[in-house]
């Protein structure tokens, strides 16, 4: 079998001591990180991305993959003692997650989370690992064309399946598109946008934009709401479950992993759309659902293992196509990068190593998340306890030094501050931040497929829609567009993500 | 401003359509090219119109749909944070490290409705103490450490 000695591969790379090592690191620190309130991924991948500059590359995105399952995980611990998700997709885990915490059941809802991630973990790494490889080769013969109507797809796509209003998100996409361009332009040599300025002149870093529209814009949030927090500290014991709610929350584990597995491949898709998905659905065939959103360990079961099982099945689309289907694999793209890795079919043939090491440490990054996060709960309570008005300054302190060391440059840091003010106009105008992410990690890329695929056509644009791959890929974008612009769809999304936010 | 029944589409329309229109006038100094040759000024001039189309609906909509007020609760914390972030980018090649960190943590501290000067203070010398362990010796990252001026 190719899968296994393929996984052995991987296996044979990941269980390297350093790269356990780096693996435990980037775990405990996204841990870490992400327990913290009000700091989702984006930014936990932004602020630590500088640590992982100086290893070599599969060691460093084998701690960013840790950083990244951390830093949920720690969003989920968050969500269950404090109510107030840690990231966007715990936000369901706060229903009953929080529930059961206040039913003095805090460590049941911890474990169960655990275990159902790591389950989902398990199924996802296999997933990953099978389906890869065909749909890399079928993205080899991928012409510019194709790549150019599959990026429309997949922005076009992560958009509809995100919440808020549709003209906003592609606006932001543009948006996005639009400061990529930013730079010297690969054809003509020609700097573009620049103003002048020599620090522009490669484009802006990808670090500093999401240290502006995510970190900036969402502590400056967090210090307008001048909240107060409820944390259930003292309860947090009796972390074993009965043999009897393991065999009730077993079905929605697996309902949770399959729902993650198919939701997380596609572009927007992910950890959020995924945990909402599992938990709709386990609440519609519950035979008692009155008992969701009282405590229900169901409730805490699917979507946890469908977020696990999505973020890492987010992975396919980027370590395939190259294309980044959320804010964090956008960050991934960024982080392979600096690297100097172009991410796309040809990383598994080319890096073989490095494509099946990275999959294999998926699983030991989840076998890892079971381990070190049970026995080490009271450490994450206590870092609970820590009041933001001493957080908040640290996390400052920790973008700032990673982004200078991008390039050693202060200039970056301005033009962070810069980003931090546009952040928070587009919270203040409830423009998603993601999108633009995307657009900007996909804009060069994009640009250069479009002048190709013309330059081949010779200037006919008709080259997207005789392609039939091609025209496939722009007739799915283009009813996903339609059936989300009809009234009775629109209503119903907004129903969906109205009920899903109001709770937090 | 009843006219403008949606202030948060409204806003966010009028953003789209300066950033579009103001990126498309910049362009039009870059070569078009045509569609089989596409000059550097191609791409994005489609993007700005296309930006600036979708601003205008915005706008046009605002004066339909209805929704919220932009709330504005303070803007203390968004002058603080990034004037904190500010001094540490100005700071950080000439006084270094410890100095620029001790700066913006007791200057970023104000910014919180719980705000304690004793509190922050301690808080600064702690954080300066591991950022200088963690990133200068434990990731050996570029930095002056202290002021330059002092030589070292």
């Amino acid at each position: 079998m190719e899968l296994i000695s393929n996984l052995a591969l991987g296996l044979g790379v990941a269980l390297t001591f350093q790269n356990i090592l780096y693996c435990f690191f980037g775990v405990l620190l996204g841990t870490l990180i992400g327990v913290l309130p009000g700091i989702g991924p984006v930014p936990t991948i932004a602020m630590l991305l500088p640590i992982t500059y100086a290893l070599p590359p599969v060691s460093a995105l084998i701690m960013l993959a840790g950083i990244y399952y951390g830093a949920q995980y720690g969003g989920s611990t968050t969500a269950i003692l404090v109510n107030l998700p840690g990231e966007s997709s715990s936000v369901v885990t706060c229903i009953d997650g929080y529930q059961m915490a206040r039913r003095g059941k805090a460590g049941k809802a911890l474990s169960i989370a655990a275990i159902g991630s790591f389950i989902a973990g398990t199924f996802a790494t296999l997933m990953v690992a099978a389906f890869a490889p065909p749909l890399a080769e079928v993205a080899l013969k991928f012409g510019p064309a194709e790549y150019f109507s599959l990026m429309v797809l997949g922005l076009i796509a992560a958009v509809v399946l995100a919440s808020g209003s549709l003209i906003k998100a592609i606006g932001m996409i543009l948006l996005g598109l639009m400061l990529g361009i930013i730079g010297t332009d690969v054809n003509s040599g020609l700097q573009r946008y620049t103003f002048g300025l020599p620090e522009l002149s490669d484009g802006i870093g990808f670090v500093v934009i999401a240290m502006g529209l995510f970190a900036f814009a969402e502590i400056i949030i967090n210090l307008e709401h001048r909240g107060h927090r409820e944390v259930f500290t003292d309860k947090v014991s009796g972390l074993l479950i009965k043999w009897k709610e393991f065999k009730e929350a077993l079905p929605a584990i697996l309902r949770g992993t399959g729902i993650g597995c198919c939701l997380g491949i596609l572009p927007g898709g992910g950890a959020l759309l995924s945990a909402f998905a599992a938990y709709t659905i386990e609440k519609k065939i519950a035979k008692d659902p009155s008992q969701f959103g009282k405590g229900d360990i169901r409730g805490v079961a699917a979507p946890e293992s469908a977020n696990n099982s999505g973020s890492q099945a987010s992975f396919i689309p980027l370590l395939t196509l190259g294309i980044p289907p959320n804010a964090v694999m956008a960050l991934m793209v960024g982080a392979m990068t600096i690297h100097s890795i172009q991410p796309g079919p040809q990383v598994m043939t080319s890096n073989p190593q490095l494509f099946w090491g990275l999959i294999a440490s998926m699983w030991i990054g989840n076998l890892m998340l079971v381990i070190l996060n049970l026995p080490m709960i009271g450490i994450w309570v206590k870092l609970l306890q820590v009041p933001y008005r001493l957080l908040y300054p640290g996390i400052l302190t920790f973008c700032c030094i990673g982004t200078y060391s991008l390039q050693n440059n202060v200039f970056d840091i301005y033009l962070s501050v810069l980003f931090g003010v546009l952040g928070w106009i587009f919270v203040k105008l409830e423009c998603e931040p993601a999108p633009l992410l995307l657009g900007f990690i996909l804009g060069p890329l994009m640009e250069e497929n479009l002048r190709r695929a013309l330059l081949l056509s010779r200037g006919d644009p008709s080259v997207f829609l005789t392609r039939p791959l091609s025209a496939t890929l722009l007739v799915i974008a283009t009813i996903l567009l339609i059936i989300v612009a009809l009234p009775m769809v629109r209503k119903k999304r907004a129903e969906a993500f109205q009920e899903q936010e109001e709770p937090a | 401003m009843a006219l403008i029944r949606h202030p948060k589409d409204f806003w966010a329309g009028v953003l789209f359509i300066v950033l579009g229109g103001g990126a498309c006038i910049i362009a039009l100094d870059y070569s078009f090219g045509t569609a089989g040759r596409m000059g550097p000024g191609y791409f994005p001039r489609a993007l700005g119109l296309l930006l600036a189309g979708l601003g205008a609906i915005l706008v046009i909509r605002s004066f339909k749909l209805v929704g919220e007020k932009i709330s504005f609760p303070t803007f203390i914390p968004l002058a603080i944070v990034l004037l904190s972030v500010f001094v540490f980018g100005i700071s950080v090649n000439t006084l270094g490290l410890v100095v620029s960190t001790i700066l913006l943590v007791l200057i970023a501290s104000v910014a919180s409705h719980e705000y304690r000067w004793k509190e922050s203070i301690i808080a600064a010398l702690a954080l300066a103490v591991f950022v200088v362990i963690a990133f200068r010796y434990g990731l050996k990252l570029q930095l002056p450490t202290w002021p330059t001026f002092l030589g070292s």
